[in-house]
């Protein structure tokens, strides 16, 4: 008898691949074990572990100074807001007052890493979804910031300019007017972000209604940051948990219902206007004073429990301390923002196209050594 | 008699020979020129400064690029089908020699001149997705699979547009030669002549021409970010570069084609190309290169498509369009519409 049925004549299977750990799309070693229908994604199984580096270990080791050295090595895009991470937490801890001035001065730095960062992520998702040119036009705003960088601490991209106390030296004399010449100069390159990738059709086709995650998803999978404020989930730490000079400055949270990867994309480039505007708020009031407060050679936190979370470019990132009163924490957690907005990745993706998840995995903004540590 | 026989069939052979080479030559300097040409331009449009250390203005970097390659090892994957894994690179190279044979260079240059010469290029083109199958299917890597049968979908779908386009044109020539088809011409380009159906045509036959070459925005053949490299991620050396240039050819083929078909081909405005005729492989170049960089400037600014966005694309807009242009085209030669000079 002849079988009608077109499954039985033509019997397909799914079938895996393996997406990285050496893939351009992953953006480091992160793998992905995709389970595909022909085009069709039907599960993501993230593996994770290729470049873990046992920092939180290493934590346990190292003194207090040390560990904000370790921290650049885990969001290397957020270098700077990931230092300030801990140095909170240990000023908390030990009850330090930092002068105003160090306050400022952070805060502008974190601002210039999320836009610097935020930057990079868009030549990557403009290059991730075939738009190769945006790549070259990120890196030249990137390249401004990063020269910023340099003067004022020597480094490009692991910065360690925030010691527990202040910052490891005054800002150089040319700072102000540098971050002034920068802001001016980025003001008018953002409106190309939008005419090169924003606007074209193409796009705008490859990332509306892509990659839907809802507002009860986004909080159930402990999304932070831009992928979870795409999704309308008011999230930012800055806002609802205010430090350093976030306390007494005013800015606008951007938040975009759609929860698509258009959404998320709006977002970035929205929170790159904001952080120009608060550098711009900013810049002119830095205070004078001393750029750190003296502390003990070896720091020595009191017994007890310490918990501090801090906005990175990715989302919330929370360093948790167990101290018995030694020089080193008895046990140091991290609580990085990539972890779990990749947790959220197979609940956007399932469904969808292997050119979907490319541009999704896209707007979730991986570092793999954030999500590894 | 017999000697007379015998010089006419060596001298037949010789002169054959030597049209082989020539095209042969022309074929690999245009690749390695278009590379070169691919990455100044594109530097170009990335603020980037590009290939510019070997040579002036770094025109040997593809001769030394291309000697590394030759130079590389031929590896292939484990249990590839070894028979047709080496057979694909052939098939593209040499269906896009084909072509090249019936280009008119100008009105001497030209080795076949055909009388069905725009039917045997869009056939021969199309000939060329079976290496890119064989090459994807061959070497037993999943993304490379995925890149073959990716092509095959966007070139049987995108055949078409390019085809029924080139026909729109062919109602105003009433000719499918190529040398007719430029003869027509001298009354002013078919582009004019045909005018709102004409460039209809000509914008569906560039979509559909950067579809057919497997060029971004369609390159989902290759597709870097999701696939790797595509089709030819297992091959390497030499094998990899007959792809390479293969592709680079096709991209040629399809802008002299779109200069046959729209812009008068070699011909040159008040007839230069009439009294001193050599000149006319200058006005053909010249304006296949503009053709050229309009797909390049495609490729350095679009994002790539998802597999199916492109055959909407075709099959729910590009199609009927091109359906609608033909009978568009049709009642503007019977009311006799057309604009000639």
């Amino acid at each position: 008898m002849i079988t009608t049925k077109i499954e039985d004549r033509f019997k397909t299977e799914e079938y895996f691949i393996n997406m990285g750990p050496q893939h351009p799309a992953t953006h480091g070693v992160l793998r992905l074990i995709l389970t595909i229908d022909g085009e069709i994604i039907k599960n993501v199984e993230p593996d994770l572990g290729y470049i873990h580096r046992s920092i939180e270990k290493m934590c346990e080791r190292d003194s207090y100074q040390q560990i904000v050295h370790l921290t650049d090595r885990m969001d290397y895009l957020s270098a700077h807001i990931n230092n300030e991470a801990v140095c909170l937490v240990v000023e908390n801890a030990l009850e330090l007052e930092v002068p105003e001035r160090v306050k400022v001065i952070r805060t502008i730095l974190a601002e210039l890493t999320r836009i610097s960062s935020h930057a990079l992520w868009w030549g990557v998702m403009g290059m991730d979804v075939g738009a190769l040119t945006t790549f070259m036009y990120a890196f030249r705003d990137r390249e401004l910031i990063n020269d910023i960088f340099e003067e004022t601490c020597g480094a490009r991209l692991t910065m360690n300019y925030n010691i527990p106390g202040g910052l490891m030296f005054d800002i150089h004399p040319n700072f102000v007017k540098r971050v002034k010449d920068f802001i001016a100069e980025f003001k008018t390159k953002l409106p190309e972000y939008d005419t090169l990738l924003t606007n074209n059709v193409i796009f705008q086709k490859r990332t509306k209604g892509v990659g839907f995650l809802s507002r009860e998803d986004a909080i159930s999978f402990g999304t932070s940051g831009p992928v979870a404020r795409g999704s309308g989930y008011s999230c930012d730490v800055r806002k609802h948990h205010p430090y350093s000079a976030y306390t007494k400055m005013d800015f606008k949270e951007v938040l975009r219902t759609a929860g698509d990867t258009l959404a998320r994309y709006e977002v970035r480039i929205q929170e790159m206007w904001e952080s120009v505007a608060m550098i711009e708020s900013l810049i002119d009031n830095i205070p004078e004073g001393d750029y750190k407060v003296a502390t003990k050679a070896v720091i020595k936190l009191p017994k007890g429990e310490f918990y501090q979370k801090v906005e990175t470019a990715r989302g919330e990132l929370g360093v948790f301390v167990i101290s018995k009163g030694d020089k080193s924490p008895y046990r140091l957690k991290f609580r990085s923002p990539g972890f779990s907005n990749l947790s959220a990745l197979n609940k956007m993706i399932v469904g969808g196209k292997i050119g979907d998840l490319v541009a999704v995995s896209s707007t979730l903004d991986l570092v793999v050594p954030d999500i590894d540590r | 008699m017999m000697t007379d026989l015998f010089t006419t069939y060596t001298g037949n052979i010789l002169q054959m020979l030597l049209i082989a080479l020539g095209y042969l030559t022309f074929f690999a300097v245009a690749g390695l020129l278009l590379v070169w040409l691919e990455r100044r331009i594109a530097a170009f449009f990335q603020l980037r400064l590009g290939p510019n250390r070997v040579g002036p203005f770094g025109l040997m970097q593809t001769i030394a690029d291309a000697l590394k390659l030759v130079s590389k090892e031929l590896t292939g994957t484990e249990r590839a089908d070894k028979f047709l894994y080496n057979l694909a690179p052939y098939f593209v190279i040499i269906t896009a020699l084909l072509a090249l044979a019936v280009l008119p260079f100008s009105g001497q240059i030209q080795a076949f001149d055909i009388n069905i010469g725009l039917f045997f290029l869009t056939a021969v083109s199309s000939v060329g997705v079976i290496g890119i199958l064989l090459g994807g299917w061959s070497s037993n890597n999943k993304y490379a699979l995925i890149g073959a049968m990716r092509s095959g979908v966007q070139t049987v779908s995108y055949e078409l547009s390019v085809g029924l386009s080139l026909l729109t044109m062919v109602l105003l020539t009433g000719s499918l030669q190529l040398s007719q088809i430029i003869e027509v011409q001298k009354d002013g380009w078919l582009i004019v002549q045909g005018h709102i159906p004409a460039i209809i045509a000509f914008m569906i036959f560039m979509i559909a021409g950067t579809a057919e070459t497997n060029r971004a925005p369609f390159d989902l053949v290759e597709a870097e970010s999701e696939l790797g490299a595509g089709f030819h991620t297992e091959y390497s050396g030499m094998k990899f570069a007959y792809f390479f240039l293969a592709e680079f050819i096709n991209m040629f083929i399809i802008s002299a084609i779109a200069v046959v078909v729209f812009f008068g081909g070699w011909l040159s405005p008040f007839g230069i190309t009439d009294s001193i005729p050599w000149l006319g492989v200058f006005w053909f170049l010249g304006k296949t290169f503009l053709v050229i960089f309009l797909m390049m400037w495609f490729r350095w600014t679009f994002p790539r498509l998802r597999v199916d966005q492109l055959l909407t694309l075709e099959w729910k807009y590009l199609l009927p369009i091109n359906l609608f242009n033909i009978v568009l085209m049709a009642v503007i030669i019977w009311l006799n519409l057309e604009i000639k000079f």
